[in-house]
C-alpha cells in the first residue's frame, strides 16, 4: 500500500471525483491559478479546467450561497474555505440555509455541497488559530467531518462528495505533510463511524483530527512504562458514534477526552458528558478532559504552545487519571 | 393582450388579495401561528414577472412569499395547509409560511434572512450557465435587503460572471418600519445595480402590465446571453409587515394615497374599458375566486397535522 501524505489523500480523493463525475466543480477562493492557499488543489485548474476549478471573489458568505444553489440545481460543488475562522462569515449560509434546505422544505430537494475548510494554527494570530468545529455540529442537518490521517481523509471526503447532503469536511493545517498508508483505488469510508487507532487496556483516549496524532505518540511514551493507551478516533462529529469510545471506556474505566477547541461548550465536553451517561458505572475515575487554555491564541511562539495540549500534557493527564 | 390573458392576470391577482384577507382572518381565529407577512398590494410584481417567464424558469423570493406560490401555479389548498402547519402542505407543515417551496414548479424556496438567498440564485445561474441552458433565475428581494452584504457580493459576481439571473427589487418604501428613505443612502434601488455595471431600471409595481412588459425585457436580455438585469418594482404593501405590526411608523394618508393605485381595481377598469373583460367575466373569476379561496381553508383545516412518528424525518445528520 502506498505511502502518501495527508495532502495528497485529499488531492487524490478530489482528482477521482472530478473525473467520474462531470457534475462535480471546485470552489474557492485562489484554489485555481495560485493552487490553493494549502496547495491542495495545485495544479488542478491545468488539468480540469476554468469550468471545473473556479477562482471566486473573497466573499465566504456568498461562496458558500452560491454552491447551494449549484447543488440544489444538481450539481455536486466542493467549496474550499481558506480556514475555519472565514467560515464564521458564512455560518448564515452554512446553518441556515445548506443544513435546513432538506427539512424545511419537506425533504423536496437538498444542498449537497462539500465544504471543506481547514483548521489549525501555527503562530497566525488570535483570529486565524481557532477550533470552530462545535459551531457547526451544533445543528441538525449538517454532517462534520474531521480527520486524523492520510487514509481516513481520502476515503471520508469521496464519501462526502458521493452523498445526498451537505458536509463540512474540516481540515487540519498541520496534518498536511503527515504521512500515512493510504490504499490506491476509489473506495470510501462510511461517514459517521469511529475507529480504534490503537488497542490498549488501561486508559481510553478519543480524539480526532490531530489530537489523535498527539494521543498516538504519547501512547508510546506511556506504553514504555507499561500503561497501555487504547485510542478512539471519532473521525465525525455529526453524526457522532460513540459505540467504540463506549466499548473501550467500559473496558478501561478510565477515559480522556481530547480535542483543540476551548473547554466551555466544546466538542470534548459534549464526548465527555455522553460517555458518562452510557458507561457511568464502569467508571473508576472522572473522565478527563484536555482541550486548549481558554484564551484566545496568541501570535508569540511561547503562549500559543501553552494554550493548545501537546505531548507532555497528554502524558500527565493519563497519568493523573490511574493515580 | 388578449381577453384569455387578461382573464389570468386579472384571476391571479384577485386570487392573491382574496387569500390573502382569508390568511389575516385565520392568523386572528389562531389557525396560523408565527409570524405572517401578506402579499396584499403587491399582487402586479409576482403576477406580472411570472407571467413574463418560462414555467421551467427557476424561482428564489424572499419570506414574502404566498403571492408568488400562487402565481407560480402551486394549489392554493396546499399552500393554506402550509400555513396551518399541515402534512398535506407544500413543505409538509416544516416551513410554514415564510419557506413555501415547489420543486415541480421550479419554485426553490421563500428563504427568511434577508439577503440569504440571492446567492442562492446566483449558484443556480451559474448551473445553467455551466450546462449551456436557457433557463434564467429570477431572485426576488425587498428594498431593505439592498442595505445588506450579500446583496453587494451577489451583484458583484453576477456581473462578473455574466450570470443569467434577474433581480427583482420590490421597493415597497418600508424596511419592516424603517423607510428606504432612513435606511439606505440611495432611495432608487436600480441605481445600485447599475453600480454594478448592470443593466438596470425601474417599473411601476402597481401596473401589472408594466411588470409583465419589463420582465419580458429582461429575460430577453438575460437569455441572449447578456449577462444579469436588475428591476426595481416600485410598489406598497397595503398591510402591515407582518400581522404583527402595528403600523406606527406610516401614517394613514400615505396608505389611503397608495391604496388609490391598487393594481387590482386598476387594471380591472383598464380591461372593461378596452373590452378585455366584461363585468360578467369579473364576476365570474370573483365567485371562482372565492371558491379556491373557501376550498383551500376547508382542505388545510381538514388536514392532519404532521405525523409526530416523522418528527426526524428529512434530517440526515
Amino acid at each position: 500500500m502506498p505511502t502518501i501524505t495527508y495532502r495528497e489523500a485529499i488531492r487524490q480523493a478530489l482528482r477521482i471525483e472530478l473525473k467520474e463525475n462531470p457534475e462535480l466543480i471546485l470552489l474557492g477562493e485562489d484554489i485555481g491559478a495560485y493552487g490553493g492557499s494549502y496547495s491542495v488543489t495545485k495544479g488542478f485548474l491545468e488539468e480540469f479546467g476554468a469550468e471545473r476549478v473556479v477562482d471566486t471573489p473573497i466573499v465566504e458568505s456568498s461562496l458558500i450561497g452560491l454552491s447551494i444553489g449549484a447543488a440544489m440545481a444538481g450539481m455536486r460543488p466542493v467549496v474550499e474555505l481558506m480556514t475555519i475562522n472565514f467560515a464564521l462569515k458564512a455560518i448564515d449560509q452554512i446553518i441556515n440555509n445548506a443544513a435546513k434546505i432538506r427539512f424545511m422544505f419537506g425533504g423536496q430537494f437538498s444542498a449537497p455541497l462539500v465544504i471543506r475548510a481547514v483548521s489549525g494554527w501555527g503562530q497566525l494570530g488570535p483570529t486565524h488559530s481557532q477550533s470552530f468545529e462545535n459551531y457547526f455540529a451544533y445543528a441538525p442537518g449538517l454532517m462534520v467531518v474531521m480527520p486524523s490521517s492520510p487514509n481516513d481523509a481520502k476515503g471520508l471526503l469521496l464519501t462526502a462528495m458521493r452523498g445526498k447532503d451537505p458536509v463540512l469536511f474540516i481540515e487540519h493545517a498541520l496534518l498536511y505533510s503527515t504521512q500515512g498508508d493510504v490504499p490506491e483505488g476509489k473506495e470510501g469510508i462510511p461517514l459517521g463511524l469511529s475507529d480504534i487507532k490503537r488497542r490498549g487496556k488501561d486508559v481510553s483516549i478519543v480524539a480526532y483530527s490531530r489530537m489523535v496524532l498527539l494521543a498516538l505518540q504519547a501512547a508510546q511514551q506511556l506504553s514504555k512504562d507499561g500503561i497501555e493507551v487504547e485510542v478512539v478516533d471519532l473521525r465525525c462529529l455529526r453524526p457522532m458514534d460513540l459505540g467504540l469510545a463506549v466499548s473501550s471506556l467500559k473496558k478501561t474505566g478510565r477515559a480522556l477526552v481530547l480535542s483543540e477547541d476551548w473547554p466551555s461548550c466544546s466538542i470534548a465536553s459534549e464526548v465527555a458528558a455522553r460517555l458518562q451517561n452510557e458507561a457511568f458505572d464502569y467508571l473508576d475515575a472522572p473522565i478527563g478532559l484536555l482541550v486548549s487554555k481558554d484564551v484566545p491564541v496568541a501570535y508569540a511562539r511561547n503562549l500559543e504552545a501553552a494554550t493548545l495540549p501537546n505531548v507532555s500534557d497528554i502524558v500527565g493527564a493519563v497519568r493523573a487519571l490511574l493515580s | 393582450m388578449d381577453k384569455e390573458h387578461a382573464q389570468a392576470l386579472y384571476h391571479e391577482m384577485l386570487l392573491i388579495r382574496q387569500f390573502e384577507d382569508k390568511a389575516a382572518e385565520m392568523y386572528a381565529l389562531g389557525k396560523i401561528g408565527g409570524f405572517l407577512h401578506l402579499y396584499s398590494g403587491e399582487e402586479a410584481v409576482a403576477v406580472g414577472a411570472l407571467n413574463a417567464l418560462r414555467p421551467d424558469d427557476d424561482l428564489f423570493t424572499s419570506y414574502r412569499d404566498h403571492g408568488y406560490a400562487l402565481a407560480r401555479g402551486c394549489d392554493p389548498k396546499a399552500v393554506m395547509a402550509e400555513l396551518f402547519g399541515r402534512e398535506t402542505g407544500l413543505c409538509k407543515g416544516r416551513g410554514g409560511s415564510m419557506h413555501l417551496a415547489d420543486a415541480s414548479r421550479h419554485f426553490w424556496g421563500g428563504y427568511a434572512i434577508v439577503t440569504g438567498h440571492l446567492p442562492l440564485a446566483a449558484g443556480m445561474a451559474y448551473a445553467h450557465q455551466h450546462r449551456k441552458t436557457e433557463h434564467l433565475v429570477l431572485c426576488v428581494f425587498g428594498d431593505g435587503a439592498s442595505n445588506a452584504g450579500e446583496f453587494h457580493e451577489t451583484m458583484n459576481v453576477a456581473k462578473v460572471w455574466s450570470l443569467p439571473v434577474l433581480f427583482l427589487c420590490e421597493n415597497n418604501l418600508y424596511a419592516m418600519g424603517t423607510s428606504t428613505r432612513e435606511a439606505s443612502a440611495q432611495s432608487e434601488m436600480y441605481k445600485k445595480g447599475c453600480s454594478y455595471g448592470i443593466e438596470s431600471w425601474q417599473v411601476d409595481g402597481m401596473d401589472v402590465e408594466a411588470v409583465e412588459a419589463s420582465i419580458e425585457k429582461a429575460a430577453a436580455f438575460i437569455r441572449s446571453g447578456k449577462g444579469p438585469v436588475f428591476v426595481e418594482a416600485l410598489t406598497y404593501r397595503f398591510r402591515g409587515h407582518s400581522m404583527a405590526d402595528p403600523e406606527l411608523y406610516r401614517n394613514k394618508a400615505e396608505v389611503e394615497e397608495w391604496k388609490k393605485r391598487d393594481p387590482i381595481p386598476r387594471f380591472l377598469e383598464g380591461c372593461l374599458a378596452n373590452k378585455l373583460l366584461s363585468r360578467e367575466d369579473a364576476d365570474r373569476i370573483s365567485s371562482e375566486v372565492e371558491r379556491q379561496v373557501s376550498e383551500a381553508v376547508s382542505f388545510a383545516d381538514a388536514s392532519p397535522e404532521p405525523s409526530l412518528n416523522s418528527l426526524f424525518d428529512f434530517v440526515s445528520a
